[in-house]
């Protein structure tokens, strides 16, 4: 595909990034005023970040070069460094793409009353966006790690931007304490790549010649670093938590977008700057992320609020994410370069569509929420006939995400099950053994996903309002269905022409595993490997689907009446059905808690025979917190009540131990 | 043209013949149950009484209810017309492989319980998330069903499957141990995603056990007709699947002269009544199992697939 061609693209990137920036600042002009904020920068900002993703394709053309910037600002001698290659326009693309859809929503979204001032939350706003841009465009660790660091903290505020709420305030906290443990992890991993005389510059890292001792802690500590960031097991315990605390759209840009930033961080890391590694480099990502995978997607089976069971969904797509990652790293290792960029494809593919659907599923979720007021599974259903347009949209990202053909979750689900098919010609018995398994649980994911993506969409859209006041639920305005419609269209796009998704990889997997995925025979198909393995196209199936459907629809009304009685639903003889009798979000989890028994700590209260007004609770843990998090935490506290010995508190200990130093610095002098 | 044409008659001979098929079942389970068996036309005869029947819809029934018994069928059809029943000579063959064949199942699966949940009441929200379970267990299973097949043939595409099958094997037999793990769990498959017992009994409507019927509770008249007729389809299509995978004999792979495609449609006529009767005798040996059994069955199934693999990795090396 060619693209127009534009000189220097990076300038124009930076004075965007900088034009988010102002636009923060604006919105400190009249931080209380709804209507500027809301309906005048919102809306720029999604102008300024179509521009950021039709500036960043350029860098997927095949004619382009890397391009570098080394702007003086910063410490002294120690300036930014920014480079636009084919990997960072990926995911400026994405960011912009889907960034565009999120601000625009959030422009109708933002309410007067609600936490923050709507200046300031601009401000925190654009800043997370531009910091985000930035950890894609930085060229050297210092700039990486003031972006990501900048990122952190301004998420942070957001998250908690209802931080009267006890609950948010400690999501809030979770969150920025597994984000900096991330961070110094991160901060290690460049310490450990530095390319000699301690240069922290991307280049002088590429260049280095690493001991393979080194390299292996390097990719280890970016594995935890960023797989902190991203929700990784073991270290995804802030996600759940800090996703749900956040407004809509902010729980939209953390789990499309954010997430997404530690892909990129991993995959620069260990597929750019890091040489080719072993093979266990691969294997364990992989392994991480498909349990990651299978953890996630098994959690929000059984979670009945309707952010969390998203935000657990989230963990999933990640861990599928990176188990793609950890076969292109796997098959780079055996140098079988064709896997590896199909792997990549996958990956790099999967990690653009959930930036998609799991922004519109987010964001729908605020439209129910301002709706009704309710996050809870258990207080909503039937609203597809309150909020018809948000139903439809929502109803695509739901077949999108559950993998379904054809739309494009089941695009990037096909092209990683045609990459682990492909393992069998890796030369080593043991991972023949074991990938097949891998590809057992994708599988298994997917159609897990299937599962709790039809609770999601059942229990809140479908069905009968289980509280009275559902009925008065009001649509979204028109901003609101605008950014909504904007990422539907985007999942439908993808999912007919795959072939435009694989055509935007290309130079990403060609820099970064040598090969380019084939997209096949002819414009219509996608066949990776070869038209005899496997093909595909998206769009001939929703013609032929959609033909089908408007033959049958005509042919039934031609031939047969089309008469329709309307009666109340069959009631088995008893009178009273009410909307209490239907199957709530805990029934819907049940047959998953019994499956999957093992992965839950469940309390449970039942009601005994006698009781009066019997009572059914049920209380669903995640292991790990008790299993990894308390002890951690309980070492702490002793360290810290060991340390507080010293810390008595008064003013003369505290001079004694000032007069103490004093004469040992003062001996050492001497 | 031509070939458009052909597609299209392959799209009909299946709808033509799933309930004929499903008439074929019904009769060897009567016979083998010692009861008079209904006509083989049954299910066409069902078909046109529903077909002239007055739709009753809930009254809170959404659009999504009243279109997705065309969404089910369509996908069944679209199914059809993919999977190479008589010829792997058609244009639509190659629009998808067989994982996304597998991935359509999943479409008309998730719109179905879509609706099922769609009018509020116990029964069809009960039958949705035990049809969405049974989809989740099952799903790998047939996954590494074919990826077993991969394997062998170094494809997932079924007219490549079957082109492989046929060269390969010049005595016609296609003995191998992985495919014969593989051909069990694929049965088991078939057996739990088509509602037959043991996981599920197609003519029963006892609340306590129902899974595909507690779906179909509120749709009547032509919306019932396509749904049953979509779930005949259905196990046509899986039929199709397992005799191109296992059982490829006879399958036309050039489709310009009439007389491999009418032996093609003979020995498929032939293939479908032994494997209607063979399912006839499983369905009337076996109990149906509790629900909570049905994650043993398939984890079977998928064990017995996955060992297919290993025995193939093992056999190789």
């Amino acid at each position: 595909m060619t693209y127009p061609t534009l000189a220097q693209p990076l300038p124009v990137l930076i004075s965007l990034v900088s034009a988010w920036l102002l636009l923060g600042m604006l919105g400190l002009l009249q931080p209380r005023r709804v209507g500027w904020v809301a309906h005048v920068l919102f809306p720029l900002g999604a102008l300024v970040a179509l521009g950021v993703a039709a500036v960043a394709a350029l860098a997927l053309g095949s004619g382009f070069t890397p391009q570098a910037l080394v702007l003086p600002l910063g410490l002294p001698d120690l300036p930014f460094h920014l480079r636009l290659d084919a990997l960072s326009g990926f995911f400026l693309m994405l960011l912009g793409i889907a960034g565009a859809g999120i601000s625009i929503f959030a422009a109708g979204y933002f309410r007067q009353g609600e936490g923050t001032a709507p200046g300031l939350m601009g401000l925190q706003y654009h800043v997370f966006l531009a910091s985000m841009a930035l950890v894609m465009l930085a060229d050297d660790a210092y700039l990486f790690m003031v972006a990501w660091e900048t990122m952190a903290l301004s998420s942070y505020f957001l998250v908690t931007s209802q931080h009267r709420i006890p609950e948010i305030r400690r999501a809030g906290f979770i969150y920025l304490l597994m984000a900096h443990i991330g961070a110094l992890s991160i901060l290690l991993c460049f310490g450990a790549m530095h390319g000699g005389n301690w240069t922290m510059t991307f280049d002088a890292m590429r260049g280095a010649s690493l001991s393979s001792v080194w390299a292996g802690a390097a990719f280890c500590l970016a594995l935890f670093g960023f797989g902190a960031k991203a929700g990784l097991f073991p270290v995804h315990i802030w996600l759940p938590e800090a996703h749900p605390a956040a407004p809509s759209p902010v729980s939209a840009m953390m789990s499309g977008l954010m997430l997404k930033t530690a892909i990129y961080g991993l995959l620069r890391v260990s597929m750019d700057l890091l040489h080719t590694g072993p093979w266990w480099w691969g294997m364990l990502t992989m392994l991480v992320g498909l349990f990651t995978a299978l953890f996630g997607v098994v959690f929000a089976a059984v979670q009945t609020d309707m952010k969390r069971l998203l935000a657990y969904s989230s963990i999933e797509n990640i861990g599928l994410i990176i188990a793609a990652v950890g076969l292109a790293l796997l098959a780079r290792s055996f140098g079988m370069d064709l896997l590896a960029a199909l792997a990549l494809a996958a990956a790099l593919i999967h990690a653009f569509n959930h930036a998609l659907f799991k922004s519109l599923l987010f964001l729908a979720t605020g439209s129910v929420l301002h709706a009704t007021g309710e996050r809870n599974l258990g207080k909503l259903g039937g609203l597809i006939r309150y909020m018809p347009w948000v139903a439809m949209l929502a109803l695509v990202g739901t077949l999108a995400i559950a993998g379904l053909p054809p739309l494009n979750g089941f695009v990037s689900e096909w092209l990683m099950l045609q990459a682990f098919l492909s393992t069998p010609s890796i030369p080593h018995s043991f991972i023949n053994m074991i990938v097949p398994l891998g590809a057992a649980l994708v599988a298994l994911t997917a159609a897990l996903a299937g599962y709790v993506m039809v609770k999601f969409y059942g229990v809140i859209f479908l069905g009968q309002p289980r509280e009275p006041r559902l009925r008065h639920a009001h649509g979204a305005g028109i901003l609101e269905r605008i950014g909504l419609a904007w990422l539907a269209l985007g999942c439908i796009l993808i999912g007919i022409f795959p072939q435009a998704a694989l055509d935007a990889v290309a130079s990403v997997t060609h820099a970064l595993t040598g090969a380019v995925v084939r997209r096949g025979g002819s414009a219509w198909w996608i066949a990776p490997v070869s038209p005899e393995q496997a093909s595909y196209s998206g769009l001939w199936l929703l013609a032929g689907l959609l033909g089908v459907i408007a033959a049958v629809f005509v042919i039934v009304r031609l031939f047969y009446h089309g008469r329709v009685r309307r009666s109340p639903p069959w009631d088995c003889g008893y009178r009273w059905l009410t909307p209490r009798m239907q199957d709530t979000a805990e029934g819907f989890g049940q047959p998953i808690r019994r499956i999957f028994g093992p992965f839950f700590r469940i309390e449970r209260e039942l009601p005994a025979a006698d009781d009066a007004q019997p009572h059914y609770a049920i209380r669903i843990e995640d292991r790990t917190w008790r299993a990894i998090y308390a002890p951690i935490t309980a070492i702490v506290r002793r360290l810290a009540d060991a340390v507080a010995v010293v810390q008595r508190g008064r003013l003369s200990v505290y001079l004694l131990y000032s007069f103490l130093t004093l004469i040992v610095l003062l001996i050492f002098v001497l | 043209m031509i070939a458009l044409l052909r597609q299209l008659a392959e799209a009909l001979l299946a709808i033509a013949l799933a309930p004929l098929l499903a008439g074929w079942v019904a009769q060897c389970r009567a016979w083998l149950q010692n009861r008079s068996a209904p006509s083989l036309l049954q299910p066409y005869r069902t078909l046109r009484k529903l077909f002239h029947k007055d739709a009753v819809l809930a009254e809170q029934a959404s659009p999504l209810f009243r279109i997705t018994p065309y969404v089910v069928f369509g996908t069944m059809m679209l199914a059809a017309a993919i999977i190479p029943s008589v010829t792997t000579d058609v244009p639509f063959a190659r629009v998808a492989d067989a994982i996304a064949l597998v991935g359509l199942f999943a479409t008309a699966r998730v719109f179905m319980a879509l609706a099922a949940m769609d009018i509020g009441t116990a029964f069809g929200t009960l039958g949705a998330r035990r049809e969405m379970m049974v989809g989740f267990l099952a799903e790998p299973a047939l996954l590494m069903v074919l990826f077993n097949a991969f394997l062998m043939y170094g494809s997932t595409a079924l007219p490549t499957v079957v082109h492989d099958a046929l060269a390969f094997d010049t005595h016609g037999l296609l003995l191998r141990p992985s495919l014969a793990f593989a051909g069990v769990a694929f049965v088991m498959v078939l057996l739990a995603e088509n509602g037959r017992i043991p996981i599920d009994n197609p003519t029963t409507h006892l609340e306590l056990t129902m899974i595909h019927e507690a779906m179909l509770l509120e749709y009547s008249a032509r919306h019932l007709a396509l749904m049953e007729w979509a779930s005949w389809l259905k196990l046509f299509n899986y039929a199709c699947i397992g005799f191109a995978l296992f059982a490829p004999w006879g399958i036309a792979l050039h489709a310009d002269t009439a007389s491999p495609l009418l032996l093609a449609l003979a020995l498929l006529v032939l293939k479908l009544t032994v494997a209607g009767a063979v399912l006839a005798v499983i369905e009337t040996v076996s109990a149906k199992l509790r629900v909570f059994r049905a994650p043993e069955f398939l984890s079977m199934a998928f064990l017995l697939a996955v060992l297919g693999i290993l025995v193939h990795l093992l056999l190789r090396s």
